[in-house]
């Protein structure tokens, strides 16, 4: 189904995937299914991304494509319909932390884990400790993702897992930490469970972890 | 000779010596010191950036204190807080705008050139910058943007006809800002001279002597916005070409005269978005590496030392980074693996760095030691080789700073 609309997506062909968008579209695809399309194009791009044959243009873009395909999809859904009936795999809080506004790495992640149906909460930039907390009893979710790329990060990022083990949920909740300079030293002084420097990685993470 | 005249001479040789590929007398030791004189003496970051003769004295005390091979001007870059001010600067936040007082400042993404802009940058890039950058990146000289085209000047007194449009009431607060933004740079550099008299004199030679970017990270950091630039790289390849090609020279240029006006060879260039995993290897070799190349060449061609801080990990350029001549520039690393770096370029280029930002800020001075200890036995054994940290010191703990100088004073002589 639509494998043009597809390959187009996935080989980066904007202008030929939004006339194949509109031309589904028009002759009456449902909407949904021209969704479906679109995440399985980005799985592919995600995929890409992985082996090294696309690179952070290629992911920017495709976040790109995303937005302005829902653009389009969004007024003809059928009132009621969230245009999202993609069943779940697990719940994902994500924010860049207290003192640090860079969102580009953070932006990435949120794409990704989207399309690899998890539920985001984005809680945004410059996202302090008592937010991650308030966030994480309102919505429960299985990982925390908390992004940097500053050195201050790393302070801010420790509260966080701090005051998750003082709430006494640390067991129930995976972390993972991301940014240009996090590594093994810092993963083990935030105290979290894993550590990685691009979105990809961060994504295989999460699926392992709610695989298991 | 004087004591400090011998000082600046001794430790300039021992980075010429470096920066050639030789063994200096000793591992030469260096740091971007960021705010950190500040915070070692229980300062706020607000507490410098607005005042200058703390600055001053502060970062005296700490070179003193520390001795490393290279001083480093904190004025340029950290004392410009009353001038931004002035300005109402939209690319920056900066202690107390923005972010807290005791906080280095920090980047903001904008788009200051749109994508059907492109045109009007490359057929007058001055007039774009006055007319449209400015008053985008300066809130305080909005009114700019309603300035006719600045080459519509030509022919008898026609200019001066057209400063009719400096005289409106929105303009006055404009010509104001404008005026009080001279002065306060003016400021900064009777500071930023001051300082370097002051270096020389306790015998520091300066690290650098002006600045330059790859125009591929110049369009995308200061025009384009990271993600613009991205999606131009499918949307309009051609136009991201000809912007990097018409920037080139000004980069040249203006590096080339900073290099003469300050008397100091060597140009700061730090990498932003030709790091792994930001551009694929035909990006790279297309849009980044021909220009980031050329710069060097241009500058070297000019006795310059290029000083590249390839920020970020570039573990994948090493191999075009080193196709430069033998011992004409300086790669500092942030991330990148600079063991494998030392084996890419051993006999062809100076490497410098990386003692992690992990360790210097959460780590101890036993860990800085251990990374110092291999640091200096895999890459400084034939020399050149100049220790530092990752980039700039940011939030570094005190004492592993100490521990890095004290280490590299024991184990690198």
């Amino acid at each position: 189904m639509m494998k043009d609309l597809i390959n187009a997506i996935a080989d980066m062909m904007e202008d030929e995937a939004m006339a194949l968008t509109k031309k589904y579209l028009d002759e009456g695809v449902p909407p949904l299914q021209v969704l479906d399309a679109y995440k399985e194009a980005l799985a592919i791009i995600g995929k890409r991304f992985e082996e090294c044959k696309y690179f952070v243009p290629e992911l920017i873009l495709a976040g790109e494509m995303m937005k302005s395909a829902s653009e389009l999809i969004k007024p003809r859904l059928t009132p009621g319909s969230s245009g999202d009936e993609t069943k779940r795999i697990g719940k994902f809080l994500l924010g860049t932390v207290e003192g640090d506004i860079h969102d580009i790495g953070k932006d990435m992640v949120h794409m990704l884990m989207d399309i690899n149906g998890f539920e985001v909460r984005d809680l945004g930039v410059d996202v302090p400790a008592q937010r991650f907390w308030d966030e994480y009893k309102d919505f429960q979710p299985d990982i925390i993702g908390m992004s940097g790329l500053l050195t201050l990060a790393y302070e801010s990022m420790k509260r966080v897992v701090d005051g998750l083990q003082e709430m006494g949920v640390r067991d129930k909740v995976k972390v993972i930490i991301g940014g240009g300079q996090v590594d093994e030293h810092a993963g083990k002084y935030v105290g979290a469970d894993a550590w990685v420097t691009d979105a990809v990685a961060g994504v295989k993470y999460a699926l392992e972890w709610v695989k298991s | 000779m004087s004591n400090a005249e011998q000082l600046l001479q001794q430790r300039e040789k021992r980075i010429q010596d470096a920066i050639a590929l030789k063994k200096p007398d000793r591992v030469p030791i260096v740091s971007m010191w960021d705010f950190f004189p500040a915070k070692w003496k229980g300062y706020t970051v607000k507490d410098v950036m607005y005042n200058f003769q703390l600055m001053s004295d502060l970062w005296v005390e700490c070179l003193q204190h520390f001795e490393p091979d290279l001083g480093d001007n904190p004025f340029p870059l950290r004392g410009f807080g009353p001038l931004m001010d002035i300005l109402d600067f939209q690319h920056l936040k900066w202690a107390g705008h923005g972010v807290g007082e005791n906080m280095s400042y920090q980047f903001v993404e904008l788009e200051l050139m749109k994508a059907d802009e492109y045109d009007h940058f490359l057929f007058d890039p001055s007039d774009f910058m006055v007319r449209r950058y400015w008053p985008r990146v300066n809130k305080a000289f909005a009114p700019f943007e309603t300035l006719p085209p600045l080459n519509q000047s030509i022919s008898y007194t026609w200019g001066l006809y057209n400063a009719v449009f400096l005289l409106s009431p929105e303009m006055e607060a404009a010509r104001t800002a404008l005026i009080e933004a001279g002065k306060a740079s003016a400021e900064v550099l009777k500071w930023t001279a001051a300082f370097g008299k002051k270096m020389a004199e306790m015998g520091f030679p300066p690290s650098s002597g002006g600045f330059a970017q790859v125009p591929f990270d110049t369009l995308g950091d200061v025009f384009r916005g990271t993600k613009g630039i991205m999606m131009d790289l499918f949307r309009r390849p051609d136009k991201v070409m000809a912007a990097c090609e018409k920037l080139l020279p000004i980069m040249i240029d203006s590096a080339v005269a900073s290099a003469r006006r300050t008397g100091v060879r060597r140009i700061f260039i730090p990498l932003h978005k030709g790091l792994d995993g930001f551009l694929s290897p035909q990006q790279f070799d297309k849009f980044y590496w021909p220009h980031m190349k050329e710069l060097l060449n241009a500058l070297i061609r000019e006795d310059i030392t290029p000083w590249v801080l390839a920020e970020g990990a570039c573990n994948t350029r090493l191999e075009a980074f080193k196709d430069v001549p033998p011992g004409k520039v300086i790669y500092h690393f942030e991330s990148t693996d600079i063991f494998k770096a030392k084996e890419v370029m051993r006999g062809r280029c100076c490497i410098r760095g990386n003692v992690p930002a992990s360790i210097l800020t959460i780590g101890t001075p036993e860990d800085v030691k251990q990374y110092c200890k291999r640091l200096i036995d895999v890459c400084a054994v034939d020399g050149g080789y100049i220790l530092d940290a990752f980039g700039p010191l940011a939030e570094a703990k005190p004492e592993n700073v100490q521990a890095m100088y004290d280490f590299a004073r024991e184990y690198g002589a």
